[in-house]
């Protein structure tokens, strides 16, 4: 049997710019030895921030035609996701634990909730940009409610929507950071692990890597528009 | 579901309300750190916001501060300033352990809706009735405090209402970095899987957050001059075209951290 030296342990002469003693904020070496960690985080950051977005749409779409449809009702869906706005997150995701457990599930579900007040909103406020001639034009077409909705009424509030859609993921990649509460929180977790345990490098570069994230993921809904919409081009921003 | 029995036998015990670290102390903590750092971020934004409104200046940085707000975690931030050997998380007077950090993340975090909204306050006031005033041989100072100050009132005050749900939630997720405030019952009880006690705080927090948003609605219709007046002809007056495209400005800047 062969005893094997440990590795681990860098020399004493150079030591790693995360070592307790320099605990330097930027640090090369920290990126390279916890890849695989800093991955992970990010993937799952990406997941729940995706799986919320994505959920926040699916609500809020029938709850904004709800809204359109019956004017009664549009004060009180615009309320409640207005007050659920209101409660701060490390509140929102307590509270849902007792239903959801100690889940990313959890995290998911309070984070589509606050999409969805901006989500509902800017859907409504779409389809009533749309001009009212080019509905009664597409009518007289012989368009049905549902061909009108999907042909002609969402492709003209896609440039408002895909607005909301904006804000609602950007805030949505700041927010899963708090997930790590319920040990569910991507990046968060790393922030969460950097101040317990005073690990500067992994803390801003969490931190850097969240609002790039958001960067990303807004760049990305931009671009997804420009394709989505190749008539809005040509005429300038 | 015992979780929930335990939340309310934890809400329905004198002593977790009372003494140093109880509900009612904290809950006084983060209402007091919460209207400092409310104060603060009117000092300094308010004045600015409104200022380059008149001039019609800065617009560009006054929009988009509100953009930033919205891509940097408040945790992060709270962790950054904490880990920093300044402001570190020293004691700090009433606003209790790593005060001076939680205090100038909420004061950050505040800025950007009073920013955004004041400056589209001022901006938004009718071209005509601008023009009027200067007309009437008004000078600047005098159309800035006579005429653009009064009609952007509502919108900056929604910009101050916005704020303060704002500065509420973050002084919550100060406890994460284990700052003052309520948050901490909150975080206190997840930690050590006394998780009863974790949802009672995540109660109290969410009671006082619609309460105050409560109060802040209330406040804002009272600071409406044109509801005051109760006069049914404010379809005519422009002034309700204006507050629907700001309204929208207003919800988008409201939309930073939670």
């Amino acid at each position: 049997m062969t005893v094997t030296v440990p590795t681990l342990v860098a020399p004493a002469a150079e030591p790693s710019c995360y070592s307790r003693l320099t605990n330097e904020w930027i640090c090369g070496q920290y990126l390279s030895d916890r890849q695989d960690q800093i991955v992970d985080a990010t993937v799952q950051h990406l997941a729940i921030t995706v799986a919320a977005v994505v959920l926040g749409v699916l609500i809020a779409f029938p709850l904004a035609l709800l809204a359109r449809r019956y004017p009664r009702l549009e004060s009180t869906v615009l309320g409640v996701s207005t007050g659920v706005y209101t409660i701060p997150s490390l509140a929102l995701f307590p509270l849902l634990v007792p239903f959801t457990g100690l889940s990313p599930t959890t995290v998911v579900i309070g984070l589509a909730l606050y999409a969805l007040t901006v989500l509902v909103r800017a859907i409504l406020e779409g389809l009533r940009s749309v001009p009212d001639e080019v509905r009664e034009s597409a009518t007289g077409l012989g368009y049905g409610a549902g061909r009108l909705l999907l042909r002609v009424e969402l492709p003209l509030a896609l440039p408002v929507i895909m607005a909301g859609l904006r804000v609602a993921t950007v805030s949505t990649v700041a927010l899963t950071t708090v997930g790590s509460l319920v040990a569910y929180g991507g990046l968060g977790n790393l922030i969460k692990d950097g101040v317990s345990t005073n690990f500067r490098a992994e803390l801003l570069t969490a931190s850097v890597l969240c609002v790039l994230l958001a960067l990303v993921l807004d760049v990305v809904l931009v671009l997804t528009q420009r394709v989505l919409t190749p008539w809005t081009r040509g005429v300038g921003a | 579901m015992t979780v929930l029995s335990d939340a309310w036998a934890y809400l329905t015990a004198g002593d977790s309300w009372t003494g140093d670290t109880g509900m009612l102390a904290l809950l006084l903590q983060q209402l007091l750190l919460t209207v400092t750092a409310l104060g603060l971020a009117m000092l300094v934004g308010l004045p600015v916001a409104l200022w380059l409104g008149h001039l019609g200046r800065g617009g560009f940085l006054a929009i988009n501060i509100s953009n930033i707000g919205r891509a940097v975690p408040t945790f992060a931030l709270l962790a950054l300033l904490v880990t920093a050997d300044f402001p570190g998380a020293q004691e700090f007077g009433p606003y209790g352990r790593a005060g001076l950090a939680t205090l100038i993340a909420l004061a950050l975090f505040a800025l950007p809706p009073i920013i955004t909204n004041a400056y589209v306050a001022v901006r938004e006031v009718p071209a005509d009735v601008r023009e009027a005033a200067t007309g009437m041989g008004m000078t600047g100072w005098q159309r800035f405090v006579r005429v653009e100050l009064p009609l952007a009132l509502p919108l900056v005050v929604s910009g101050v209402r916005l704020a303060l749900v704002q500065v509420w939630a973050t002084a919550t997720i100060a406890a994460l970095v284990a700052g003052p405030g309520l948050g901490r019952v909150i975080t206190d009880g997840f930690y050590r899987t006394n998780y009863g006690k974790g949802i009672a705080g995540a109660v109290v927090v969410a009671l006082v957050a619609l309460l105050l948003e409560l109060l802040a609605a209330t406040a804002q219709r009272l600071s409406d001059p044109a509801r005051r007046g109760s006069s049914p002809n404010r379809d005519l007056s422009g002034e309700v075209g204006m507050s629907v495209t700001a309204s929208s400005v207003a919800d988008d800047a409201g939309t930073v951290g939670r």
